[in-house]
């Protein structure tokens, strides 16, 4: 174990802004990253769905008229 | 009948196949990004000891060199898709390509920022105009190339040409950036594992790092699957296919 206290591990020797300038960057991009494309994945569902809908409606109209 | 060979042949190749197998892949390596990245960490944090001449500075080695490494390494997978696409006209080839490239170049900038960040406490600079930095540089603005060239070509099929072209000729760039610190005389050290003389000190560190590029490793895959998944379904919107999946029907 190299640390005494939390205080010590995340003081990291002195070179705290530089480990953790590079470990919480990676980390934030490494989680925005799978949230974007899960936000684009549902964007384009819900256009599908939308779409669907509509050809529904389009059929039912039709049979109706 | 030559045909019907030839589609057997590149069953996964179809959008229509490759679609739910990636789903069912993508979980997986989750659950090795996961295990692989904690794994990594604890050996990062706890167990590699600190380094005589760097202190716990040297630490950012843990997510620089795998960063850097994947950087590469996407590129080298997505200029092949790319190629693969030019030559067979398949058309998954494309969309794997636009699938990499976002976090090929995320992981390429995240070697530059990671490596600023070490070079400032160890060099006493942020950056410096050196072989390999520069080379690293310049695989950065060819994946922003080649995104941007895709993003302004409308009709998909002739964007993942045009993207091709450029991801092929770009290829020859890998090579300059991993041979760079032996070509030139750079600020940048040689070897990432000799940082340490002790043998000892040496394996935990270089297990660490191991560990930590096969969570990117398996990360890069999982998102890369993600990103495809989304792209097939912009792309094949009006395919009875899509109509008929169980996530657009409900």
């Amino acid at each position: 174990m190299n640390w005494g206290s939390p205080a010590e591990f995340f003081a990291m020797g002195g070179y705290a802004l530089y480990v953790w300038g590079s470990f919480g960057v990676c980390a934030i991009a490494l989680i925005m990253e799978p949230i974007l494309v899960g936000k684009r994945r549902s964007e384009v569902l819900r256009s599908l769905r939308r779409a669907a809908l509509a050809d529904q409606l389009e059929d039912e109209g039709n049979k109706a008229g | 009948m030559k045909e019907n060979k030839l589609i057997h042949w590149f069953k996964y190749a179809s959008p229509q196949s490759f679609y739910p197998l990636a789903g069912k892949m993508i979980p997986w390596f989750w659950a090795l990004t996961a295990v692989f990245g904690l794994s990594g960490l604890w050996l990062s944090f706890f167990v590699a000891p600190t380094d005589a001449v760097q202190g716990d500075g040297y630490r950012i080695i843990f997510i620089h060199v795998p960063a850097s490494w994947m950087s590469m390494f996407i590129y080298i997978v997505m200029a092949c898709w790319a190629g693969l696409g030019l030559a067979l006209n398949t058309r998954l080839s494309g969309m794997m390509a636009q699938a990499l490239a976002p976090t090929g170049a995320l992981m390429a900038f995240l070697s530059l920022w990671t490596g600023a960040f070490w070079g400032k406490p160890m060099w006493g600079t942020w950056w410096v105009w050196d072989a390999r930095l520069t080379s690293e540089l310049i695989l950065f603005f060819l994946y922003l190339g080649f995104i941007a060239l895709q993003a302004a070509i409308d009709d998909a099929r002739r964007a993942d040409k045009a993207g091709a072209i450029l991801a092929l000729v770009g290829v020859v760039n890998v090579p300059i950036i991993y041979f760079s610190v032996k070509w030139w005389n750079t600020l940048h050290q040689g070897s990432s594992v000799s940082l340490n003389k002790s043998p000892t000190m040496a394996a935990t560190m270089l297990w660490g790092m191991l560990l930590m590029a096969l969570c990117f490793w398996m990360y890069s895959i999982a998102v890369a699957l993600m990103r495809v998944r989304a792209i097939i379904l912009e792309r094949e919107t009006h395919t009875e296919w899509i109509k008929d999946l169980a996530e657009v029907k409900q």
